[in-house]
């Protein structure tokens, strides 16, 4: 946990980091407000309140007296909202120290033509980010 | 959520010396409240006044409903963990666990032998020759296994080392988790509970300076750091919480930045960094009062 954000944020940032990577599938359940509370060392309360961040967002789910789990199609919801955040929360602060290092456009193009994705993230999203980027 | 905690105007003074200076507060039902503040701030005597161990000079004070001085009602849903428990001459920790039910109807003997275990606490050894470290795990163990509806622990773990310390962080959000309950938790180790705590007071020469949610806090500073005209400009407007500098650069804590104010101080070349519980604690309490309320 970093001190610039509420924690509750971070949990729910990290529930949909773990649905992104596959580690929680569609339609599993996650983990207890108190296991994520217990894991994390925060209080029970705002692990609730990160996992409920994520209930409005219709990203979970409750089933009555089970628990909660993860909705059909949130995956692809997960990343239509992180793509409309790239620009800024990666691409502003990228180009932003290239100009301080003196580095050209042309330059800041080329190092990233020659950094080809290689995760294993699903072809369509790698290829339109590298669009965006070319 | 209702109350457990209600206090107005209340205030305690020692001779010409004012400990707790008009301080009106609410604490809710089933919350972590971390209690913080200097040494000598007023957080002991706040917790003796809600526990019935000392009487307000003025002000009055609600505790589970009733007003605690002499109240068994109340006094027997506390439990008041102090810095320095003290015991009866000769006793060992195992006539502490044994006499614990009597004094807390909650109290879970079975909870309290796994912790003495996780501490390793010698049970039949007299209290006067356990180390320093010992002595605080016998008031932790009786803290939490008494699951008192209101628990106070007031600097509880003095000479507990770190690992013991993060025992006691571990068994209390498991078992707060499966028994909610009121904690108020007191301590100078701000850095190592600030993710524990759902509300944060803190206590400075008697008086609030914060009662906020800990999720408020945390986003209520800013440092922004960069050349010095660059910083000037962008916190012209600002109320500033402490200014730092050398040669030509300056940092400036400032208060809350929206998304925009954050993407435009990146444009301009600046840097913000995140300002921790304690780091925010260490600022708004070194400043005298005077300029504290200038700046608030």
């Amino acid at each position: 946990m970093d001190d610039s954000r509420p924690i509750f944020l971070q949990i729910a940032e990290q529930i949909e980091n773990d649905i992104l990577g596959g580690s929680l599938a569609e339609e599993t359940q996650v983990p207890s407000t108190n296991e994520f509370a217990a894991y994390y060392r925060i209080n029970p309360a705002t692990a609730g309140k990160g996992v409920n961040l994520l209930v409005d967002d219709g990203i979970l789910y409750k089933k009555r007296g089970i628990g909660m789990f993860v909705a059909e199609g949130s995956r692809a919801r997960i990343v239509a909202k992180r793509r409309d955040q790239f620009h800024t929360e990666f691409l502003l602060p990228l180009v932003a120290e290239a100009a301080k290092l003196g580095i050209t456009q042309a330059q800041l193009a080329e190092m990233i033509t020659l950094s080809p994705i290689t995760t294993a993230a699903p072809a369509t999203a790698a290829s339109t980010t590298e669009e965006k980027l070319a | 959520m209702s109350a457990v905690i209600e206090v107005s105007g209340l205030t305690k003074r020692f001779g010409k010396f004012t400990a707790i200076d008009d301080v009106t507060l609410t604490v809710e039902r089933n919350q972590i409240c971390g209690l913080l503040g200097r040494n000598g701030a007023g957080k002991t005597t706040l917790m003796q006044l809600l526990t019935g161990q000392d009487f307000p000079t003025a002000g009055s004070i609600s505790v589970l409903g009733g007003n605690p001085v002499e109240n068994a009602s109340v006094l027997g849903n506390v439990c008041f963990i102090k810095e320095s428990q003290r015991y009866p001459e000769d006793f060992q920790p195992k006539h502490v666990l044994k006499s614990a039910p009597w004094f807390f109807p909650n109290w879970d003997a079975e909870f309290a032998a796994r912790l003495v275990d996780d501490f390793r606490l010698p049970t039949n050894r007299r209290i006067k020759k356990l180390s320093r470290g010992q002595l605080s795990a016998v008031g932790v163990i009786v803290g939490l296994a008494s699951r008192a509806p209101l628990t106070f622990f007031d600097e509880p773990y003095l000479g507990l080392d770190a690992v013991a310390r993060q025992i006691f962080y571990d068994r209390l959000l498991e078992d707060y988790s499966e028994h909610p309950r009121t904690v108020i938790l007191s301590t100078h180790l701000i850095d190592e509970v600030s993710d524990l705590l759902e509300h944060v007071i803190v206590i400075d020469e008697g008086r609030i300076l914060i009662d906020k949610s800990a999720d408020e806090v945390r986003g209520s500073a800013t440092t922004v750091s960069g050349t010095r005209a660059a910083v000037e400009q962008f916190t012209a407007s600002r109320e500033i919480m402490h200014r730092d500098g050398i040669g030509g650069l300056a940092s400036v804590t400032v208060g809350p930045l929206s998304a925009e104010e954050r993407q435009s101080a990146t444009a301009a070349g600046l840097e913000l960094s995140p300002v921790s519980l304690q780091q925010l604690i260490v600022r708004k309490t070194k400043v005298s009062s005077t300029e504290f309320e200038q700046s608030a």
